[in-house]
């Protein structure tokens, strides 16, 4: 029994591997990532862990996994979800026999998502039962539960931590040895054919199967229920935690309460939360994201014609978007008991703060982006173009000053939006920046499309060998795996030029000349079709740095680099530009685009002067 | 009652707030106190404002994140963050603060002015107790640029605000931190606490 200080996510892996689990899959995602991460680096081997091509094929490989009786594991940010959400419908109805659990990580807030989807609601959709965990320690000894429960009754079950509890850290103990999972191998049998005739036979049997589940939820040792009184609290995950702080600030005026603390939100442990009702006047739910708690719990008191109020979301008294924080659900928990806000006596400001600097994320100093960006943009200066973005890093590219992400919805999606609005504007010329990771989820369907409807856009593959904005992830264009194997590559030109993308042009957009006429050449092209450039340059997080470089005051008087380029090692210092060398990656490109020839490398002599 | 001390650590992504934060969790563990933490991972880390919390206690902790007004203690990596950091610091906390300023993109942008001074300047004015490190000098000093998060933790030992003594920090160290770099670390802990040791606004 070693006492280890533990990431949630790191949590969740291992005691995944302590449940036996035999096949992990996922798709990397803030606040995702780590889990997968860690199973690779803490196997003790004997368990295969792939980085898949996207979560609709990460969910499937762990389906047939579990379909061959494994203990298999799947993970992913909510919204991969919706990119999973094909098969895990059908799965909930055909089943499982070996274990299977579907982590998704929510993200209040949101801190680096799109949306905030509640997955506890795709539970409800997909009548999947829910673990919703509150602390790293406590998703340690959860996820065990979650692949007995799933082998009991035959059904994947999603498990959904919140990103406080993903990258919250504690001391967690861990027990010693794995369960052992010998897994039976795949029976034929129809129930593994999906057919309407399966469908209503499976949708009745869930339909019987939930309320039994809903009842052992009932006495789960993480449900639980406790203090006495006419009000009543009900809460959730990382919640759980601020409610907790909240009641000991509000200190001894506190009335006499009941504490609800709902780990399995679906399906909901009914018995439990009638105990809970009984008697109360009034109920506060504290819950991030969807009020999942506070519309079973309104549902309930209709049913039973309970006298109680339940407030929440619907009332306004807990915020219907963005996070939780102690300082909110002491101040909700304050409103609903009737005490004053326990205002903390912080540090008075000594008046007026000085302006802060904002600082929206950026493309690193160096990042071969901003070279791709750069050649697009001196290309398309005097033409009507759109910019279609995607997700990752190179999404960055929206701020100012280079201002080229015109339009990002989800992954994939620049591809194909781009043939959407040619086709209303087909003097224009629309531009699709995807990365490569990006490419490979759900980047070449879009491209097949647009060749088979012969929409002329034009695609710029940004290939920086990794998957950079979630941690450096390998992915099939780099031949690395997570099992330390090197496999084939992909590779990037073959897959466009066999789907009949006809011009192709790859170049290092490092040499920015070069870049700028590879990218002419290929909006020459797509008067003819579909055309393609392929900026090859590795993330800068994967090669040393070059030289730093320096700028000449004498020299200096324009301030472009500045201006053009914003790379965070250039600042403007009294009218000239001036390089942070601790902060220059040496990558050169204010260098050439300096129409002075005032930035040049500082030779090894100088350097540290 | 339990006796809990809140850290919060604020930087800009890249200098090094999560081991910091690690080390203080690893001597609470050791020594044989409740610790939980949080992080700011993902886009944030992209030269955004990144932050990480603390709480070291006695008795049990319930949130990874502290509230506002709580925290005793606030490293602050670079000036500006820690200007905005200042709402959570309780009356009497005691703020670490490195003297050089972290430029963002859009201060060069628009050509406004960021001054670190006018930031150190604001701190002491907050009647928190300052001590100002030259993060530069200590790093010259070791002779990296990237032990300046330790140096921070050395300076805030010297002023006792830690609650830890330097053995326990240097055995966080030993046990947390790759072995080829544990010399380095140590000697920025040392170099930080002396800093700290050249009395408030030193180094400014």
């Amino acid at each position: 029994m070693a006492t280890e200080f533990l990431m949630g996510n790191e949590a969740i892996a291992l005691g995944a591997i302590a449940a036996g689990v035999g096949v992990v899959t996922g798709y990397p995602g803030t606040p995702s990532s780590e889990i997968l991460q860690t199973v690779a680096k803490r196997s003790p081997g004997g368990i295969h862990v792939e980085w898949s091509v996207n979560e609709k094929v990460a969910l499937e490989v762990a389906a047939g996994a579990a379909f061959a009786g494994a203990r298999a594991m799947v993970t992913m940010k909510q919204v991969g979800l919706n990119v999973a959400s094909d098969p895990l419908m059908s799965l909930a109805y055909l089943g499982v026999k070996g274990g299977m659990v579907v982590v998704v990580a929510d993200d209040p807030g949101p801190i680096s998502s799109q949306t905030e989807q509640d997955t506890r609601t795709f539970g409800l959709f997909s009548k999947l039962p829910v673990f919703d965990p509150a602390s790293p320690e406590e998703a340690y000894e959860m996820i065990g539960d979650a692949f007995e429960l799933s082998e009991r009754y035959g059904t994947p079950v999603l498990f959904r931590p919140t990103t406080r509890v993903c990258h919250g850290n504690a001391p967690v103990t861990l027990r010693e040895g794995r369960t052992a999972v010998v897994p039976e191998g795949f029976v034929k049998d129809p129930r593994w054919v999906i057919f309407p005739r399966l469908s209503y036979e499976s949708h009745l049997r869930i339909e019987q199967t939930l309320p039994v589940i809903g009842e052992a939820f009932s006495g789960y040792r993480f449900n639980t229920l406790r203090g006495e009184g006419t009000l009543g609290i009900a809460t959730q995950g990382i919640s759980t935690a601020y409610v907790g702080e909240a009641l000991a600030a509000l200190g001894a005026g506190v009335p006499a309460h009941r504490l609800l603390r709902v780990a399995t939100p679906h399906p909901f442990p009914k018995a439990l939360a009638l105990e809970f009702l009984a008697g109360l006047d009034r109920v506060l739910v504290v819950e991030e994201l969807d009020p999942v708690i506070e519309r079973e719990l309104q549902r309930l008191a209709g049913e039973r014609h309970l006298p109680v109020t339940v407030l929440g979301k619907a009332s306004g008294a807990v915020a219907s978007a963005g996070e939780n924080s102690v300082e909110s659900v002491t101040r909700a928990l304050a409103g609903f008991f009737g005490l004053p806000d326990p205002v903390l006596a912080a540090v008075t400001p000594p008046g007026e703060a000085p302006a802060l600097p904002l600082r929206p994320p950026v493309l690193c100093a160096g990042c071969p982006h901003r070279f791709s960006y750069l050649a697009v943009k001196h290309v398309m200066r005097k033409r009507k173009a759109v910019f279609g973005g995607d997700i990752g890093c190179y999404t960055l590219a929206n701020a100012d000053p280079l201002n080229m992400v015109d339009t990002c919805l989800c992954m994939g999606a620049g591809i194909t939006m781009a043939q959407g609005l040619h086709v209303v504007q087909p003097d224009v010329v629309h531009f699709a920046f995807i990365g490569d990771s990006t490419f490979f989820h759900t980047g070449i369907p879009g491209v097949i499309n647009a060749v088979y409807n012969q929409t002329p856009i034009v695609v710029v593959v940004l290939d920086n060998s990794t998957t950079a904005m979630t941690g450096l992830q390998p992915h099939p264009g780099t031949g690395a795996t997570m099992m330390g194997s090197v496999a084939e590559k992909v590779d990037i030109a073959t897959v466009l030029r066999a789907i009949g993308v006809k011009h192709v042009e790859q170049c290092d957009p490092r040499r920015l000349e070069e870049a700028e006429a590879a990218v002419t050449r290929a909006v020459d092209a797509a008067a003819a079709g579909v055309s393609a450039v392929i900026f090859e340059a590795p993330c800068i997080h994967l090669e040393p740095a070059g030289p730093m470089y320096r700028v000449d005051p004498d020299k200096c008087q324009c301030n472009l680099c500045v201006t053009r380029l914003g790379c965070p090692a250039i600042l403007s210092v009294a009218g000239k530009a001036v390089i942070d060398e601790s902060l220059c990656y040496g990558c050169d490109l204010c260098a050439q685009v300096c129409p002075f020839d005032a930035i040049s490398p500082v030779t090894a002599g100088e350097a540290g002067k | 009652m339990s006796r809990t001390t809140n850290i919060m650590i604020a930087g800009v992504g890249g200098q090094g707030t999560v081991l910091a934060a690690k080390l203080v969790a690893r001597a609470a563990m050791d020594a044989g106190l409740a610790v939980r933490s949080s992080e700011t991972i993902g886009m944030a880390q992209r030269g955004g404002s990144v932050v990480s919390h603390v709480r070291v206690s006695d008795g049990p902790i319930d949130s990874p994140l502290m509230a506002r007004g709580t925290a005793d203690v606030l490293l602050g990596l670079e000036p500006g963050e820690a200007v905005r950091c200042l709402p959570y610091l309780r009356p009497g906390a005691t703020v670490i603060a490195n003297a050089h300023p972290v430029p963002p993109v859009s201060a060069a942008l628009k050509r406004a002015s960021y001054s670190g001074e006018a930031m150190l300047e604001y701190l002491g004015r907050t009647g928190a107790r300052l001590v100002v490190v030259d993060g530069d000098a200590v790093c010259t000093e070791v002779g990296s640029p990237r032990v300046l998060n330790v140096a921070l933790l050395g300076a805030a030992l010297a002023t006792g605000a830690l609650g830890f003594t330097t053995a326990q920090l240097e055995a966080a160290i030993r046990e947390s931190v790759r072995k080829k770099f544990v010399d380095m670390n140590i000697q920025a802990l040392h170099a930080g606490a002396r800093a700290a040791g050249a009395g408030p606004g030193a180094g400014a």
